[in-house]
Formats: C-alpha cells, sequence, structure tokens
C-alpha cells in the first residue's frame, strides 16, 4: 500500500517525458506511445496492488500517507498526504482502467496529428491531476488535483487552438469552471473556521461535534461544495461548458468529459458524506439540482444532431443522476452508477470517435467539406462498421436501464433509494418522478442517435461510402474491453432483491457508515422494489419503442441541405436558449463593465491618468518648486537662511 | 544708580542707535560712518565690563584697522553717493523688520538665562586679577599659556588671510 | 551685576545687524552689518567673563583677529566681483541663479 505514490507519479513522469519529447523532438510518436500508454498501464498495475493490500489489510481508517509538510503557518498544518481508503481505491481503479484503455485508443485515433506528443503529455498530466484528487487526504491536495484537472480540460479541450471555436470552448470550460472552483474555496475556509482542520479524518470525526444537524453553518459548507461540484460535473447552472468542450478530440471527451473529470463532483460528495449528512437541506438540492438537471439535458439531447453533443447532454443528465444517487445519501448507489457510467459513456464516445474517424478519413478522401460528426450525414453505417454499432447498441442498452446490463442496476438503485426517502420527505417521490422523465428520453435519444447513425439509408454520399471502415483493432480493442465491463459490470453491486451482496455498498461502507449514521437511509419493501424496477424497465423499453416508431429514417436528409428548426424542435435544439440568456445577463454586462468602467476609468484614468502621469506630473511640480528656490540672489538665501535660524530657535527654546 | 549704570546705559542705548542709523543710511559711506560711532560705544561699555585691554583693542583694531579697510574700499570702488537700489524695497523692508524682531524676541529669552552658581565668580575676581597682573598681563597670561596653540594658529590664518586678499584683489595673476 | 543688562544689549544689536543684513542690497554694507551682528556677539563674551573668568576676554581676542581677516578676504573677493560686474548690488550678482 505504501506504493500508492507511485500511482499518480508515474502518469507525471509520463507528462515529463512525453512533454520533452513534444518539445524537442515532436515526430518520435512511437517512444511517446509507448511511455504514454505504459504509464497508465503500470499505474494501473501499482493501483491493483494497492487495492488488493487495503483488501487484505482491512484498516478501519483511511490509510494515510504524508510525504512532505506543505502548509505549517500557526495552527494549520496541511501537508502533502495520500489517503488509501475504499472510496479512493475505487476511484483510482477507474480512473488508470478506463484512462488505460482510452490512451490506447488515442494511439489509434491521434496518429496523424502533428500535436501528438503534446496530446499524450497533456493527458498524462491530466491523469496526474485527477489521480491526486482522488487520493488526497485532505482539501488542498484534492484542491490542487480539482484545479489541475480544469487546467487540463482547458488544454484539451482548446488542443487544436489555431481555430478559435476551440480555444473559446476551452476557455469557456475553464472560467465556468472558476465559478465553481470559488464555491469549493470558500467551503474550504468555513471548513477549517468550524472545525480546525483540512484533512479529511479530522474533519470528518470533528464535524458532527462542531456543526449541529440541519444548522447554516452546515448547509452553507454543504452548499458552497456543491456549487464548486455544479462547475466541476456540468449541472445546472454550471453545464454550459460541456457541450461547447466536445470541441476537442474525442478521447478526451471519453475521458474527461465522460468518465473522469465530471465524475469528481460526485465523488467529492460522496467523500464529504458526513457534511452532507449533517445538512438535509443540502442533501435536497443536491438532488433536486441532480433531478432537474438530468431532465433538462436529456430534453436537449433530443433535438440535437452532432452525435457528440447527444453524447455530451447524456452526460450532464447521466451525472445528474449520480448527484440524485448521493444526495440521497446512498454514496454508494451514485458511486455505482459513476462506475457503469464510466464504462458504457466511454465506450459511446470512443464508438463515436470510431464513426468520426472513418467519416474523417471518407470526406479526406473525397475532398468533401461536409460536418463528419453530423447525424445528418451518417445513416446505415452499421453496414461498415459492424463492431461498433453492435458494442455501441451494448452501451445504448446499458445506459438506458435495460436488465441485466450493468445501467439497469446502478440507476435502479439511485431510483430506488430517491423513492425510498419520498416516505420521509414528499419532496423526494418528485425528484423520483423527475428521474423516472429523464429515463424515459434517455432510451429515446439514445435509440435515435443509434438509429440515426447506424441504421436506414446512407446519407454520407456514395463516393465517400468506398471510404469508410471500421477502425484498427488498437481502437477496436479498447471498445470491446468496454463492451464487455458494460455488460458485466452491475455484478459489483447486485442488489439482495436478486440475491446479491451489494459488495460496492459494503465496501464502501468504511467511508460511508458516518455520514449513513447521522441521516439513516430509508428502505423500502421488496415489493416496492420489485414495482419500481418494473416502472423503470417498462419505461425504458417504451422509449426505445418509441424512437423505433416515431422517427422516419427516410426523411432525414444531408446537413447541407437540411431545413432549419421549428417551433419546440428548435427551442431544444438551441438548448433552450441558456447559452444566449447567460450572454445577456453575465457576459454582455461584465463586458461591459470591464470596458467602461474598469477599462476608461479605472485603468486610463486612475492608474494611468492619476498614477503613473500624475506621480510624473507631481514630480515635475516639485521639481519646478525646488528650481525657483534656486534665484541666485545672495539676498534671498540669506532670507531663508535666517528664517532658518529663527524656527530652529522656536523649536528650542520650546 | 550708580554712576557705573548710568555711563552703561548712556552708551549702550547710544550703541543702538547709532547701530539702527548705521542700517538705515542710503549712502555705504553714512552706514560706515555710524558703524565707527557704534564700535566706539561699545568699546566703552567693554571698558565697564572690567575688559579695558579688549575695549582698546576694539578701537585699535576694529575701529581703527577693520573699519579703515572698509572705507579704504568704499572711496575706492566710488560707492560713497546713495546708490539707486541700494535698499531693499516695501517688502523687503517688512520681512527683515519682522525676522529681526522674531529674532530679537527669542534672543531676549535666551538672555534671562543665568550661569550656574556653581561656575559663578565672586563679584570683583577680574578686577583683583587685573590689579596683580596688570590689565594687559590679565589677558596675556592665558594667552600664551592655556590658548597657545590657538593663538598660534590665528597667526598662520591671518597669513593665508593676506596672501587669499593678495591673490583676490590682483588684476593680473 | 551688568550681566542682564548687557545680554540685553547685545540681543537687540544682533537683531539689529541681522534686520541689516537682510534689509540692504549693497554688498559692503551687508558685510558691515555682519561686523556689528560680531561685536554683538563680543559683548556677549565680555559679559560673561565678568562672571565667569577671563577666557571669555581671550575668546573675543580671538573673534577680533578672524573678522579682521575675514574683513580682508571678503573686500578683496566683493573688489574683484564689482571688477567684473561694475556694481556690487547683491540681486545683480546672481549667477548660481537656476
Amino acid at each position: 500500500m505504501s506504493l500508492v505514490w507511485l500511482v499518480p507519479a508515474l502518469p507525471l513522469l509520463g507528462f515529463l517525458v512525453n512533454g520533452t519529447i513534444a518539445v524537442v523532438r515532436p515526430r518520435a510518436k512511437g517512444l511517446v506511445s509507448v511511455v504514454g500508454v505504459g504509464v497508465l498501464l503500470a499505474a494501473f498495475g501499482v493501483a491493483l496492488m494497492v487495492a488488493r493490500a487495503l483488501a487484505a489489510a482491512h484498516p478501519d481508517a483511511p490509510v494515510v500517507f504524508r510525504y512532505w509538510d506543505w502548509m505549517p503557518v500557526g495552527t494549520l498544518a496541511v501537508s502533502y498526504a495520500l489517503q488509501v481508503d475504499a472510496l479512493s481505491v475505487v476511484m483510482m481503479l477507474v480512473v488508470t482502467g478506463v484512462g488505460s484503455l482510452i490512451h490506447l485508443f488515442s494511439v489509434g485515433y491521434m496518429r496523424a496529428d502533428a500535436g501528438y506528443a503534446r496530446y499524450f503529455a497533456y493527458l498524462n498530466l491530466f491523469v496526474f491531476f485527477m489521480l491526486t484528487l482522488v487520493l488526497g487526504a485532505n482539501f488542498p491536495v484534492t484542491f490542487v488535483g480539482w484545479e489541475g484537472v480544469g487546467l487540463c480540460s482547458y488544454l484539451l479541450i482548446g488542443f487544436w487552438f489555431s481555430d478559435t471555436v476551440n480555444a473559446d470552448a476551452g476557455k469557456k470550460a475553464f472560467i465556468m469552471n472558476r465559478i465553481g472552483d470559488f464555491g469549493f474555496l470558500i467551503a474550504m475556509f468555513l471548513i477549517w473556521r468550524y472545525t480546525g482542520s483540512l484533512d479529511y479524518t479530522t474533519v470528518f470525526e470533528r464535524a458532527p461535534d462542531v456543526l449541529t444537524l440541519g444548522g447554516g453553518a452546515a448547509t452553507a459548507i454543504a452548499l458552497w461544495l456543491f456549487l464548486g461540484c455544479t462547475g466541476k460535473s456540468a449541472q445546472i447552472p454550471l453545464y454550459t461548458w460541456l457541450p461547447d468542450a466536445m470541441a476537442g478530440p474525442t478521447p478526451v471527451s471519453a475521458l474527461i468529459h465522460a468518465a473522469t473529470m465530471v465524475t469528481a463532483g460526485v465523488f467529492l460528495v460522496a467523500r464529504t458524506n458526513v457534511l452532507f449528512a449533517l445538512a438535509p437541506v443540502a442533501q435536497a438540492v443536491v438532488a433536486g439540482v441532480g433531478a432537474l438537471t438530468a431532465l433538462f439535458a436529456a430534453t436537449i439531447a433530443l433535438k440535437q444532431w452532432d452525435i457528440k453533443r447527444v453524447l455530451a447532454y447524456s452526460t450532464v443528465s447521466q451525472l445528474g443522476y449520480m448527484f440524485v444517487g448521493v444526495g440521497t445519501g446512498a454514496m454508494a448507489a451514485g458511486i455505482f452508477h459513476l462506475t457503469t457510467h464510466a464504462f458504457f459513456k466511454a465506450l459511446l464516445f470512443l464508438g463515436a470517435g470510431s464513426v468520426i474517424h472513418a467519416m474523417h478519413h471518407a470526406y479526406h478522401a473525397t475532398h468533401a467539406h461536409d460536418d463528419a460528426q453530423d447525424m445528418r450525414n451518417m445513416g446505415g453505417l452499421s453496414r461498415f462498421l459492424p463492431w461498433t454499432a453492435t458494442l455501441m447498441w451494448i452501451a445504448t442498452l446499458a445506459i438506458a436501464g435495460i436488465p441485466p446490463l450493468s445501467g439497469f442496476f446502478s440507476k435502479d438503485e439511485i431510483l430506488g433509494a430517491a423513492f425510498a426517502r419520498g416516505a420521509a420527505q414528499p419532496i423526494w417521490y418528485l425528484f423520483w418522478a423527475l428521474g423516472l422523465a429523464a429515463a424515459l428520453l434517455t432510451a429515446f435519444y439514445m435509440a435515435r442517435l443509434m438509429l440515426y447513425t447506424f441504421h436506414g439509408p446512407n446519407r454520407t454520399g456514395a463516393r465517400e461510402q468506398v471510404h469508410l471502415h471500421e477502425a484498427p483493432w488498437v481502437m477496436t480493442g479498447p471498445l470491446v474491453l468496454l463492451g464487455m465491463l458494460s455488460v458485466v459490470g452491475g455484478v459489483i453491486n447486485l442488489p439482495e432483491l436478486v440475491g446479491g451482496t451489494t459488495w460496492l455498498h459494503h465496501w464502501l461502507e468504511p467511508v460511508t457508515a458516518a455520514g449513513a449514521a447521522l441521516a439513516p437511509a430509508a428502505h423500502v419493501t421488496h415489493r416496492t422494489e420489485w414495482v419500481l424496477i418494473g416502472g423503470a424497465v417498462t419505461v425504458a423499453v417504451v422509449g426505445i419503442a418509441a424512437a423505433l416508431r416515431a422517427l422516419d429514417l427516410t426523411a432525414l436528409v444531408p446537413a447541407r441541405s437540411a431545413p432549419a428548426e421549428t417551433g419546440l424542435g428548435k427551442v431544444l435544439n438551441r438548448k433552450w436558449y441558456v447559452d444566449e440568456l447567460y450572454e445577456a445577463l453575465f457576459v454582455r454586462p461584465t463586458v461591459w463593465l470591464s470596458r467602461n468602467v474598469l477599462w476608461r476609468v479605472v485603468d486610463v484614468k486612475l492608474v494611468d491618468g492619476a498614477g503613473v502621469n500624475g506621480s510624473a506630473a507631481a514630480s515635475r511640480i516639485l521639481g519646478w518648486l525646488g528650481g525657483r528656490l534656486q534665484t541666485g540672489e545672495l539676498g534671498f538665501y540669506a532670507t531663508v537662511f535666517v528664517l532658518g535660524v529663527v524656527a530652529v530657535l522656536a523649536r528650542a527654546l520650546k | 544708580m550708580s554712576p557705573l549704570q548710568i555711563a552703561f546705559w548712556g552708551f549702550a542705548i547710544l550703541a543702538v542707535i547709532t547701530a539702527g542709523m548705521c542700517i538705515t543710511r542710503r549712502s555705504p559711506l553714512s552706514s560706515a560712518l555710524w558703524l565707527i560711532v557704534t564700535l566706539f560705544c561699545l568699546a566703552v561699555l567693554f571698558t565697564l565690563l572690567d575688559a579695558p585691554f579688549i575695549g582698546v583693542l576694539q578701537v585699535l583694531v576694529y575701529a581703527g584697522a577693520i573699519m579703515v579697510l572698509f572705507l579704504f574700499v568704499i572711496m575706492l570702488l566710488n560707492l560713497g553717493r546713495a546708490g539707486p537700489g541700494d535698499m531693499k524695497g516695501l517688502l523687503g523692508a517688512a520681512i527683515a523688520a519682522l525676522l529681526g524682531v522674531a529674532l530679537l524676541v527669542q534672543l531676549r529669552g535666551l538672555g534671562d538665562a543665568a550661569p550656574p552658581a556653581a561656575i559663578q565668580l565672586p563679584p570683583g575676581t577680574v578686577q583683583g586679577l587685573q590689579r596683580q597682573q596688570g590689565v594687559v598681563g590679565s589677558v596675556a597670561g592665558p594667552l600664551f599659556d592655556t590658548y597657545l596653540v590657538p593663538f598660534e594658529i590665528t597667526s598662520v590664518l591671518l597669513l593665508a588671510a593676506v596672501v587669499g586678499a593678495v591673490v583676490l584683489a590682483k588684476r593680473k595673476l | 551685576m551688568l550681566l542682564g543688562p548687557s545680554l540685553a544689549v547685545s540681543a537687540v544689536l544682533f537683531a539689529i545687524g541681522t534686520a541689516g543684513v537682510l534689509l540692504r542690497r549693497n554688498a559692503i554694507v551687508i558685510f558691515m552689518c555682519v561686523e556689528l551682528m560680531l561685536n554683538a556677539v563680543n559683548l556677549t563674551f565680555v559679559a560673561f567673563a565678568q562672571q565667569l573668568g577671563t577666557g571669555g576676554q581671550i575668546f573675543v581676542f580671538f573673534v577680533m583677529a578672524v573678522a579682521a581677516a575675514e574683513a580682508a578676504v571678503g573686500l578683496a573677493i566683493v573688489l574683484a566681483v564689482y571688477r567684473h560686474k561694475e556694481t556690487v548690488d547683491l540681486q545683480h550678482i546672481n549667477l548660481l541663479k537656476g
């Protein structure tokens, strides 16, 4: 277990090596591939060893490894420390495991790109920061990772920065993340103020004593933390960066914006479950925002044409589910869905990557300039990419919640937990209902995505068709692995209802027990559970069937000649005009303020005018005054002399 | 009032009046002559204060040599007559008067100080000393004794002054 | 016993001398006012010498010697300036201006 420091250190090493290569010898792609993927696989191996050691040791408290004193200031003593416990091990495995597969996929996907070495450098750096985030033993270390993944997200979204759209998307992501980070910081200050420490073990020990259950302080802390989560995990109101982030390479979308970075918010809530358990109001807010986001994003996904946008909104929606899970207090459910979502969402994104790769190749060969990501240009691709199509269907069924795939179990557990809590507070029934509605829409839009992309007549064009083919094995291999995980992933937390042992729930107990003790989760009878399951499955099936019936695949035309959207479809396609709303509410006033007040008044008049030019003018005036004293007339000098004597005498004789 | 005091006050007032005349005459020649009178009054005051030797020196050196030098230069430069701008205007006069009065007030404050009794000699000591060693002797004694070094240095100073004066006043070096 | 009045006279003479220095523009007259100030100080020394010993008188002795030297050199300077500027009016002797 003491080798845990290797897990983040290996990707960091990868970053340094690849970074150096990127600067010195950008064309050494072979070496970059070996290093970039190798460090991830090695990290995964070490992570497995650490996990086994933890399982064998079964400690009561988290095992903390302190490496050096970082901020010994007065009574605050923050050290750079990593923590090995149930939760961090799970996250570590997900990050390194799924990360390795995506790195492998990237070898094929980014092969032709000139910035290959830079890409892997950034990707490795990202994994380093993400691991720092999940392994941190105190808030500041986690925050370092938190900020770091934000930075890497910016670097990778704007990877092809020569196109301003991509650079703008990167900036948008970073800025919105920063707003959330502000919330995280405020929460940290409050935690320090009330508990006097920033180490997880100490804070969670002291919190129940110093914070009253349901009190203002606890609620404030939890809500500020959640603000950070909304930024990082793209919930309302800070979600608009995620769809724009699709401007980055597809494996980046898979890793950062599906499997790992965006889940940091869920992880944080799970990590600080004690604090949230002390603030039921905050829990309701978390679940409420999550449920609302889940439904809201699902509605937008219904009418998006870009394949990656659909998946982006799907991610936002699924993250909403996770927050419903952790908001209920059922941390295990949230983490369970986090894990299964990592499997099938990564699979979906990588599959989309395969599709886009093929489309690019085709358009490149025929010198066409159509959008390779627009579903209206696709259709009937299952003929050309059979493996991708099959695997993506598996993922689609998983995300829709069809048993016995992994997504079914995780989603169901969340909905069950929400429903159970409704007995105590009826509002949770509303959250459950929103979640169920979102499930219906999820099934529909995912089926829509699959139908438009892989089935029906092909709209890519006759000349391009000959160039469409399956991706090389280095890309399809990881897809297969992820597909298998999506199928069997449910096994890690099978509910007792079907004779399972809820293994993940028990595994996470050392972390979640404290919080659960404060706010015991409600239970439902087995009968109710069967009814709920039946309802969820019905909804999923209905959604898929509705898509199959209602969507007329022959009515689609390629994007360049597609008609404009109208009515509700237009509103959904334009994302409920939220971006425009933010633009008007926040962006334009800020720009106006910056230009007219901060620049024209503060900078030009105050800083330049009074400050810089003013001090120069003052110097000149003082100099002029001094010059006036040098008359050269002895009489004047004598007068001043006597004046001085009189003054000195006056002082001395006082 | 004793004759001593009458004499003192008389000559003191005279000194002040002539000093005032000195600074207010337009012609430099008049100023110089009035100053000579002032110096003479001061010499009398010195004598009344048990310093006859110094009084004589005042007449001999100050009034006799220094002031003659002044008169010599005034005559050489033909400045005897009143020049147009020899005195400052109204503002200058006002400032001068103001500062003079300020200084006077402050110095009067100083004047009230008395030397500490510990170092005060009994009255009549200096007179006794003068009777003993003679009027010149009482000054010359310490001069060649305790104050020998300053005495010698003063002679060097006078030499330097002479050389300087000669050099500065020459038409061509 | 004549100490107080002597100091008073001395103060008055000193003030008059200062006023003279500030009042006049002719360099030679200013010089004379400075001599007046020196004499006022001499009076102070002599007055105190009556109380504290002949050291005061000896100091007057030195003051006179220095005043003589100073007068000689000063007037030589005035002569040299007059040769250049044809005037001893201090207002016109302002090469140090600026």
